[in-house]
């Protein structure tokens, strides 16, 4: 594909567009074609895209993007319950709630820059995260997490419809949001904020974070205030992931304060890195990769292990299951690691500059087979 | 005397124990090159950080224009028209030469926050054009697209140069614009800086290429140890012994 067309905002969009519509299709085949995991995708998705915004073009490190996950689905799941089911409002609010909170703690954290920025949005996250479980449990219902009941009020919804039997599911205008609506809800959403992240890549207000992330002194000198740069930067990330924990609420009405565990934020730096900071793409194929390989290796168990070695002899397959049972299951967490430190020492640009490298590399080869056929024609 | 652009007054400075700044008193006229010079260490660049709001001063004010821009924000200074050129290059490494210059350009243009996002970069052909125009000038053209952190050092200087020539500014701090180039871009720099006095740019320049400094300056102010020993034109410089043997020690300008 030629470099030209793809810095067209159209075509890249018509591409995207088409890749995500179709993936029950192309997915099928690994086995990853089916609305739950296609939704896991769209939502981190999302989730990345935001923080590469932040992560990506200004180079600060945000350790506590979860919060703002865990802010959206709290408050999607209170718009189900105190006004209706409808999906729209819970989205609309959730992204509005990941904004505000984005702007008291980035205002805050962004006082500070490299470690330091890191740990201070560590230790709001972590606060969040111990007040979800104390002093905030009429709002988050504590350890039980925030659940619809029979009882909500649902003002809205009361208006218009008699309240049916059993708890009410989540839609859009009559919709039902599971199975494959509530993925084409999410994929609709993922290509939005996909584009709004291509506008902003390609913006002068991109290139300017990337000033910053380049050398923010001297932006300071060359007539920017940087911190309000850096601030935007910051509450557009949270509003994503304020989106995506939505999402996430939509798919499953329910919110816990664990979805604002650090390990959650750790796990967007580490799609993040995988995929390659600051591209496009990147952190998507990074959500990709982490959220398949998620899906197999923790289904795994001792038993269907024997089932996948049992063609070895007796003693080796016992062999061979005790050793990879430690990297299933429970412990793909250490695959995970393992996969991670591999990509981060031989790629550290990620997924996509091992990309670059095989397409340099191809066409490097290609130049040289033409260079060569071309020779013998030049003697003569 | 004309206009006063820049009035430093009484300004102070120490570092610990070391008197990098003794109670400099310094005006600087419009229109006018005018060249600090001294010996390494004398305090020259640390005078230029007090001016752009690098380093707050222990006493003293700096009046650019009227105004004080002690405690002013660096952003605000470079908007009041004061820009610096740094000695050690201080570039954007990451980005391409060409975005090293629009960035200035449009901190000029769009002030200190502007939040464009949803603008694209074509509709800022204007700041493109006005950026290689200068690029063109200073003979960076053919490479824009490259990386400015690959350049050499003489050519970061020339970038830099660009950085801070696009901004228009009234007043342009130029600290050892030719360190590390060569003969020839040096002249040509030289040239260059020239053509724009002309144009009525005001230059504070500080270097220790006396080829330099003799052949374009208006004014010399000599610092010695964070003082001021010495003011004139360059011909009253050149005679004056004091200078000789603090700067030069005895040999002949
Ligand atoms: N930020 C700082 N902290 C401590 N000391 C400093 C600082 N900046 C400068 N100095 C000291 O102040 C003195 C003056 O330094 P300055 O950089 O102003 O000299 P200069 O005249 O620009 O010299 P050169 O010609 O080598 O550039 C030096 O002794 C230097 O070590
Ligand atoms: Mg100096």
């Amino acid at each position: 594909m030629s470099k030209t067309l793809l810095r067209n905002d159209w075509v890249v969009m018509a591409l995207f567009t088409a890749a995500v519509l179709s993936m029950p299709l192309w997915l099928a085949p690994i086995g990853a074609g089916y609305p739950d995991l296609l939704q896991k995708f769209a939502i981190f998705g999302l989730f990345a895209i935001g923080y590469n915004i932040l992560f990506g073009l200004t180079g600060y490190l945000s350790f506590g993007h979860a919060v703002f996950l865990g802010v959206g689905s709290y408050t999607a799941v209170w718009s189900f319950k105190l006004l209706t089911m409808n999906v729209l409002p819970a989205v609309l609010f959730s992204v509005l709630m990941g904004g505000l909170f984005a702007v008291i703690i980035g205002y805050l954290s962004l006082r500070r820059s490299g470690i330091y920025f890191s740990i201070l949005t560590l230790a709001f996250a972590q606060m969040s995260y111990n007040m979800a479980y104390s002093v905030l449990t009429p709002i988050t219902n504590g350890e039980t997490g925030l659940q619809l009941a029979k009882s909500d009020p649902r003002v809205i919804d009361a208006l218009f419809i008699e309240a049916g039997e059993g708890l009410p599911s989540t839609d859009l205008f009559g919709m039902q949001m599971s199975g494959y609506p509530g993925f084409y809800f999410c994929a609709v959403l993922l290509i939005i904020g996909f584009f709004i992240s291509l506008r902003i890549f390609r913006s002068p207000f991109g290139l300017k974070l990337l000033a910053i992330k380049s050398n923010q002194t001297r932006m300071l000198y060359t007539g920017f205030n940087t911190r309000p740069y850096l601030l935007t930067a910051f509450v557009i990330s949270g509003m994503y992931a304020g989106l995506a924990g939505a999402l996430m609420a939509v798919t499953d009405p329910l919110a816990g304060a664990e979805r604002m565990q650090w390990t959650a934020s750790g796990e967007v730096v580490l799609m993040t890195i995988l995929g390659g900071v600051g591209t496009l793409i990147g952190p998507l194929l990074g959500v990709g990769v982490i959220k398949y390989f998620e899906n197999i290796f923790s289904a795994l168990n001792v038993d269907t292990l024997h089932q996948i070695f049992s063609f070895l002899p007796d003693w080796l397959e016992n062999v061979v299951v005790w050793i990879s049972s430690h990297f299933v299951g429970e412990g793909w967490h250490l695959t995970l690691g393992l996969l991670f430190m591999v990509i981060v020492i031989f790629l550290p640009g990620g997924l996509m500059e091992g990309f670059q490298r095989i397409g340099s590399a191809l066409r490097n080869l290609f130049k040289r087979s033409e260079a060569v056929a071309a020779q013998p024609s030049e003697k003569e | 005397m004309g206009n006063i652009v820049l009035s430093i007054k009484n300004v102070d400075k120490t570092f610990g124990g070391l008197h990098a700044l003794g109670d400099i008193n310094l005006d600087i006229e419009e229109g006018k090159i005018h060249a600090i010079i001294g010996p390494n260490g004398a305090g020259k660049s640390t005078l230029l950080n007090v001016c752009i709001g690098r380093l707050a001063p222990d006493r003293g004010t700096v009046e650019f224009e009227g105004k004080n821009m002690i405690g002013m924000e660096p952003y605000e200074i470079n908007h009041a028209g004061m820009v610096r050129v740094f000695q050690t290059p201080e570039i954007f490494p990451d980005l391409s030469i060409l975005q090293n210059v629009m960035i200035p350009a449009l901190a000029k243009r769009d002030g200190v926050f502007n939040f464009d996002a949803f603008k694209s970069m074509a509709s800022n052909a204007d700041i493109e054009e006005q950026s290689t125009r200068i690029l063109e000038e200073l003979g960076l053209k053919s490479q824009t697209h490259d990386h400015a952190g690959s350049m050499s050092r003489g050519d970061k200087r020339r970038l830099e140069l660009s950085m801070g020539l696009v901004q228009h500014p009234r007043l342009l701090l130029l600290d050892e614009p030719t360190a590390g180039m060569s003969r020839h871009d040096t002249n040509r720099t030289i040239d260059l800086l020239k053509q724009i006095k002309e144009r009525g740019m005001t230059k504070i320049i500080i270097e220790h290429d006396m080829h330099v400094v003799f052949s374009l300056a208006d004014r010399i102010s000599v610092l010695a140890q964070g003082r001021i020993i010495a003011q004139g034109t360059p011909d009253e410089i050149r005679g004056n012994p004091r200078v000789q043997e603090a700067y030069l020690g005895g040999a002949e300008l």
